[in-house]
C-alpha cells in the first residue's frame, strides 16, 4: 500500500470538509473493498476519510411504509435487524449472503452501493425496490444512481448518508454465489410494490452493472409465479462472460434466479 | 505517522505507526503478537482473524487507525493462564489442525460463531459459517468436529460462571 493519511470524521460535515482540503481523498466505510484495492496499489488516495464512526450514519429504522438504512450500517447489522427482517425480509436475507461473517461485520451498505461492483448484492435490491439514495446534498432515485460498472451519480466529495426503501407487498432474492469470492455469479431481486408494480433487477449479469429485466417484469405482471418465467427469452448479448460462466450461462441464470426469487417471495 | 491507542488482550497500548499500517502488522510487527497470521493478504483466508470489540474481523483488511480506541483480542489473549480456552482445548483434543497455519484464525472465528449461535449449532451451520476461513491442508472435518465439541464445552463453562 502506498502512503496515505488517515482521518476519522465525527460528522458528515467534518468528512465533507476534510475531503475538500485533500488533494485526492477517498471515503472509507467498512474498507472491505477499498483496502484490498489499496493493497494491490490499484488505488492510492492521498487521504482516507473514515465515515464508520459517524453516529448519525448508523442504524436501521422503519416508519410507516419506509425502511431506512443509514449508510454506515454493516451487513451484519442489517441481516440481524428486527426492523429489516420484519419490513423487508428479502433485504435482510440479501445482507446475510454478502461475503463471509468477518466481512459482514465491517462492510456497509453505503460502501457497497458507492462502489457499485457489477456483481454486488445491494444494487439489485435498491433497483428492484425503487429505493432512494440520500446524500449530504440531495436524494437520488436508485434508477438514476447506478451508472454502469463501478460508476454512480455521486459527485466528487458527495457522501451517501442513508438509503430509504419503500416497503413492498412482496419481495424475494436468489443468488448463485461464486464459491470463492462470494460475489454473485448472477443474482436476482424481485419485488411487487404495494401499488402493484413489478420490478426485477439482476446483478452479476450485465456488462453494464446492475440492470432491470423488463421481459421478466412483463411475464410476472401477467402471472406472478415461477412458471411464468419459463418462456421468457433473455438474450446473452451484453452479458458478462469469464472463466466462471459464459454469457449464455448467465442469461439462463437470470431466469433461474428470478424463478427462485419469486418462489421465495411467495 | 499517527499514534494509535487501543487495548490488546486487556492491556492498554499506544503505538506509533504509519497511517497505511494494517492492524495485523501493528499486532505482529509492533507488539510481537505473531500468533495472528497473514495468509492470503486478500481478505479471503481468515488466518488474520482477531476480535475487535467482541466481533471477529479480518485484521489484514483494517487500517490500524480504524482500531483506535477499540478493544482487540488475539489468539494470545484467550487462554486463562495455563488453562486453554475451551475452543483451543477442543481443537487439540479433536486434532483440529494439520500444519496449524490457519488455526489461530479458525479458533477466533469459531469462538465468534459459538457466541452468535449459542446452543443452536449443527454441522451444516458450522461449515457454512466457517466459509471465511480457509484450511489449505483441507482439514475441515476435524475442525468442524472441534467447533461442535467446543460449543458444548462453552455452554457448560458459561453455565458454571
Amino acid at each position: 500500500m502506498y502512503q496515505t493519511t488517515y482521518h476519522r470524521a465525527s460528522s458528515v460535515d467534518e468528512a465533507a470538509s476534510l475531503f475538500g482540503k485533500s488533494s485526492e481523498a477517498k471515503f472509507l466505510a467498512g474498507g472491505q473493498t477499498l483496502l484490498p484495492v489499496m493493497k494491490q496499489r490499484l488505488a492510492s488516495p492521498s487521504d482516507v476519510i473514515d465515515l464508520a464512526k459517524i453516529k448519525d450514519m448508523i442504524g436501521v429504522e422503519a416508519s410507516g411504509d419506509t425502511l431506512t438504512i443509514k449508510a454506515a450500517t454493516t451487513h451484519y447489522d442489517v441481516a440481524t435487524s428486527d426492523a429489516a427482517k420484519k419490513a423487508i425480509p428479502a433485504l435482510a436475507y440479501l445482507a446475510s449472503l454478502i461475503g463471509d461473517p468477518a466481512v459482514r461485520y465491517r462492510g456497509t451498505i453505503g460502501g457497497s452501493i458507492a462502489n457499485n461492483d457489477p456483481a454486488a448484492d445491494y444494487p439489485a435490491a435498491l433497483l428492484a425496490l425503487d429505493a432512494t439514495v440520500k446524500t449530504n446534498k440531495r436524494s437520488i432515485a436508485a434508477g438514476d444512481f447506478f451508472k454502469g460498472l463501478f460508476t454512480t451519480a455521486l459527485e466528487d466529495g458527495e457522501i451517501i448518508t442513508a438509503v430509504s426503501f419503500p416497503v413492498p407487498a412482496k419481495a424475494g432474492y436468489a443468488k448463485m454465489r461464486h464459491p470463492a469470492s462470494r460475489f454473485a455469479l448472477t443474482a436476482v431481486f424481485v419485488a411487487q410494490t404495494k401499488s402493484g408494480e413489478i420490478r426485477v433487477a439482476a446483478t452479476g449479469a450485465s456488462q453494464s452493472g446492475v440492470m432491470r429485466v423488463g421481459a421478466i417484469e412483463a411475464a410476472l405482471k401477467a402471472n406472478w409465479s415461477p412458471s411464468a418465467i419459463d418462456s421468457v427469452n433473455i438474450p446473452a448479448s451484453g452479458l458478462l462472460a469469464d472463466i466462471h460462466g459464459t454469457a449464455d450461462y448467465r442469461a439462463n441464470l437470470v431466469k433461474v434466479m428470478a424463478q427462485r426469487a419469486v418462489a421465495a417471495a411467495g | 505517522m499517527s499514534t494509535v491507542k487501543l487495548t490488546v488482550n486487556g492491556k492498554a497500548v499506544a503505538v506509533d505507526v504509519e497511517d497505511r499500517t494494517l492492524l495485523v502488522h501493528l499486532l505482529r510487527d509492533h507488539l510481537n503478537l505473531t500468533g495472528t497470521h497473514v495468509g492470503c493478504d486478500t481478505s479471503q483466508c481468515g488466518a488474520c482473524v482477531v476480535h475487535m470489540d467482541g466481533k471477529a474481523v479480518k485484521s489484514c483488511t483494517m487500517l490500524a487507525g480504524q482500531a483506535d480506541g477499540a478493544n482487540v483480542t488475539t489468539i494470545e489473549g484467550i487462554a486463562k493462564g495455563d488453562e486453554l480456552h475451551p475452543m483451543q482445548a477442543a481443537f487439540r483434543d479433536n486434532h483440529g489442525l494439520q500444519c496449524g497455519y490457519c488455526t489461530p484464525g479458525m479458533i477466533m472465528s469459531a469462538i465468534d460463531i459459538v457466541q452468535r449461535h449459542g446452543g443452536q449449532l449443527d454441522e451444516t451451520t458450522v461449515r457454512h459459517e466457517l466459509e471465511g476461513n480457509i484450511c489449505r491442508c483441507t482439514g475441515y472435518h476435524n475442525i468442524v468436529k472441534a467447533v461442535l465439541d467446543a460449543a458444548g464445552r462453552m455452554k457448560v463453562s458459561q453455565a458454571a460462571e
